[in-house]
């Protein structure tokens, strides 16, 4: 669905889900979100966040995985 | 024959191991629970192979400590038990895929069989073997269901061809088996993955964290003194003090070994806490002033460990851990420091830099007393009335947070972000929890008790020998004038390196007062580590990096000792 959305997982709201689009870090933060099933074209759910800039919950496939914001804010996903 | 347990964090490669070789280790519901090396044995036809239970890796590009160990271990392998989660067969076949490009005999243990169905996964058994080329078992490690027959596949574990592939490739191969063999059916969000969600959130969560906090503070008090008054109180007073006295009458109450053994009778009374003989305070102080609390802390962690709460609290806490130099996974090995150091400082491997780890563990070493310290700080503080136990822990905790301040400020390096699997919340079932307290207790009996016993003994030859009065005097000045406590109590302060229970029982017979109890409590507490902790520390740290955390606990300890006696 070309056209939709494209945020942040940082700025997703929790419950929305989206595809993948890119990661935008170097290849260190690549490999480590990459080793844990974090990759472009999965989708991608977000379950909650913190207060002041804490860690976001996510969901991909059956995993549960939090995420630094500052990382957060660097995988780009496409709303559905 | 090196046997290696291998896969991702928390998928049960633990537990695998104790039902495969009877070695029992702790397992724990957090990735993370192994980051050292253990070793077992496994007979295999007629030879007696080596199994090696090897920390959890999502990758053999390692990304932390405990996963470089991971990577570097495969080397030496001669099969690999691929230890496989059958919920997240995705995320865990990226790690199948990268050990069959190594070319070593690999066969598959596909652990938490169980638990596929009321997920609504179903899972193809032998398309999966065909599309991998390798044995497959199902397995449940924490029933043992599929053990014996995973034992007996071993010699049956073979190396498929398979190409090296780039990232992309792989997990375009992934998603391709994966469409093959598994079908997900819908089903409703069930009662632990809405509690799972609730606990991450910012407002439920933290009132569930109080909730889960003050909770076990209530359980290991409860515990602990059940235990002291209805059970071993009485044992020492109706069973063991008539033998004593008994033995005081065949000593006649004198001489070396009388003191050694017994300690300093009065009136042919006993006092347990104060006499300081092998028999009496010796045994007293273990069994029944601290083994009390290590069963109920360790009944508490236990519970914590296993439901999978911990990882929940890492992320509560990331936030204000930042502040610290920290992150939130650190404080797994802060809540393990309040058992015991050794243990948190290993566990401090699941940090992924230096410099975090240098932070973790100096603050352990410093500012988190261990259960055996605590027990005798409530025993004997709390006898002068809470308010003065509640001031050492605020103490300790300000400590805490202040130097976790300052090293945050000056401590060279950066300290990454969180970044962890949530493991599902689990039941922990009765006998597991069970088992886990008794294999921690035995521990503390086998470790504890004898070194304790020893410190006893050297006490009572230094007093003889009259090597603390002459240390007493040429430490009066700091221990008197800048602490307020009398001189001898720098012999505890001495002590405290061996055992920091025993040592702060040697500040009993000295009559302090409630203040000065409160200042020899938090000195010991932050001054040096005991010895088991020192040489933990140099193995993990280094030299340079424990003599650099050593300087900053005598002069944080002193500093704040100080203070505290200006205040009472």
């Amino acid at each position: 669905m070309p056209g939709n959305k494209h945020i942040a997982v940082s700025k997703m709201k929790p419950g929305q889900t989206g595809k993948i689009i890119e990661i935008q870090g170097g290849q260190g933060l690549t490999a480590r979100l990459g080793a844990l099933g974090i990759i472009p074209g999965r989708n991608i759910t977000k379950i909650s966040d913190m207060l002041m800039r804490g860690p976001v919950t996510v969901k991909s496939g059956s995993t549960q995985v939090a995420i630094g914001y500052g990382m957060a804010d660097k995988i780009i996903v496409e709303l559905n | 024959m090196n046997i290696l347990l291998m896969g991702n964090p928390n998928v049960g490669k633990s537990v695998i191991f104790s039902r495969l070789t009877g070695v029992k280790v702790i397992a724990s519901n957090y990735p993370g629970s192994t980051v050292g090396y253990t070793k077992g044995y496994f007979k295999i036809g007629e030879e007696i192979a080596d199994v090696i239970d090897v920390p959890g890796t999502y990758t053999l590009e390692p990304t932390s400590e405990a996963e470089r160990i991971a990577a570097e271990m495969l080397e030496m392998g001669d099969i690999v038990i691929n230890v496989v989660d059958a919920t997240n067969l995705e995320r865990n076949l990226n790690l199948t895929l990268q050990i069959l490009e190594k070319q070593i005999p690999v066969i598959i243990a596909l652990n938490m069989w169980d638990d596929t169905e009321h997920r609504g996964i179903h899972i193809d058994l032998d398309k999966l073997r065909e599309l991998l080329g390798v044995p497959i078992i199902p397995t449940v490690a924490i029933t043992g269901q599929g053990i014996k027959e995973l034992g007996e596949s071993l010699h049956m574990a073979v190396s498929p061809d398979t190409p090296i592939r780039t990232s992309d490739e792989r997990w375009a191969t992934i998603g391709n088996i994966v469409s093959q063999v598994q079908t997900v059916t819908h089903r409703h969000h069930t009662w632990r993955e809405s509690l799972g969600d609730a606990s991450v959130r910012p407002f439920t969560g933290t009132a569930m964290a109080a909730a889960i906090l003050i909770g076990s503070f209530f359980l290991v008090r409860l515990v602990g003194e059940s235990l002291i008054t209805y059970v071993l109180d009485p044992l020492f007073n109706t069973l063991w003090t008539p033998v004593l006295l008994k033995l005081n009458d065949i000593l006649n109450g004198s001489g070396f070994f009388g003191d050694v053994l017994l300690g300093h009778v009065v009136n042919g009374e006993i006092n347990y806490v104060e006499s300081f003989g092998l028999l009496t305070t010796g045994l007293y102080v273990p069994f029944a002033m601290v083994l009390p609390y290590i069963v109920s802390f360790y009944l508490a962690l236990g519970i914590l460990e296993d439901t999978g709460y911990l990882p929940r609290l890492a992320i509560l806490m990331d936030t204000f851990m930042h502040r610290l130099g920290l992150h939130g996974y650190a404080i797994i090995p802060s809540m393990l420091g309040m058992g015991c150091n050794v243990p948190a400082i290993l566990a401090t491997r699941i940090l992924e830099s230096k410099r975090e780890r240098f932070i973790a563990a100096t603050l352990i070493s410093i500012a988190i007393p261990c259960a055996a310290l605590q027990a005798m700080i409530v025993g004997l503080l709390g006898q002068h009335g809470i308010q003065y136990v509640i001031i050492v822990y605020a103490t300790l905790f300000v400590v805490w947070i202040i130097l976790g301040f300052l090293l945050n400020r000056f401590a060279r390096g950066l300290s990454p972000e969180l970044l962890i699997e949530i493991p599902p919340y689990r039941l922990p079932p009765l006998r597991i929890v069970v088992e886990k307290l008794w294999m921690r207790i035995l521990g503390f009996l086998k470790e504890a008790i004898p070194l304790i016993l020893i410190t006893v003994l050297i006490i009572n030859v230094l007093y003889f020998l009259g090597v603390f009065d002459a240390i007493a005097n040429f430490t009066a000045p700091v221990i008197t004038g800048l602490l307020g406590l009398p001189k001898e109590a720098v012999t505890a302060i001495v002590i405290g390196f061996l055992r920091k229970d025993v040592a702060l029982g040697m500040l009993a017979p000295l009559s302090l007062s409630a203040g000065q109890l409160v200042v020899g409590s938090v000195v010991l507490a932050m001054f040096f580590p005991c010895i088991a902790t020192f040489t933990v520390l140099f193995r993990e740290l280094g030299l340079k990096t424990l003599l650099k955390s050593a300087v900053i606990m005598i002069i944080a300890s002193l500093l704040v000792g100080g203070l505290l006696n200006l205040i009472f």
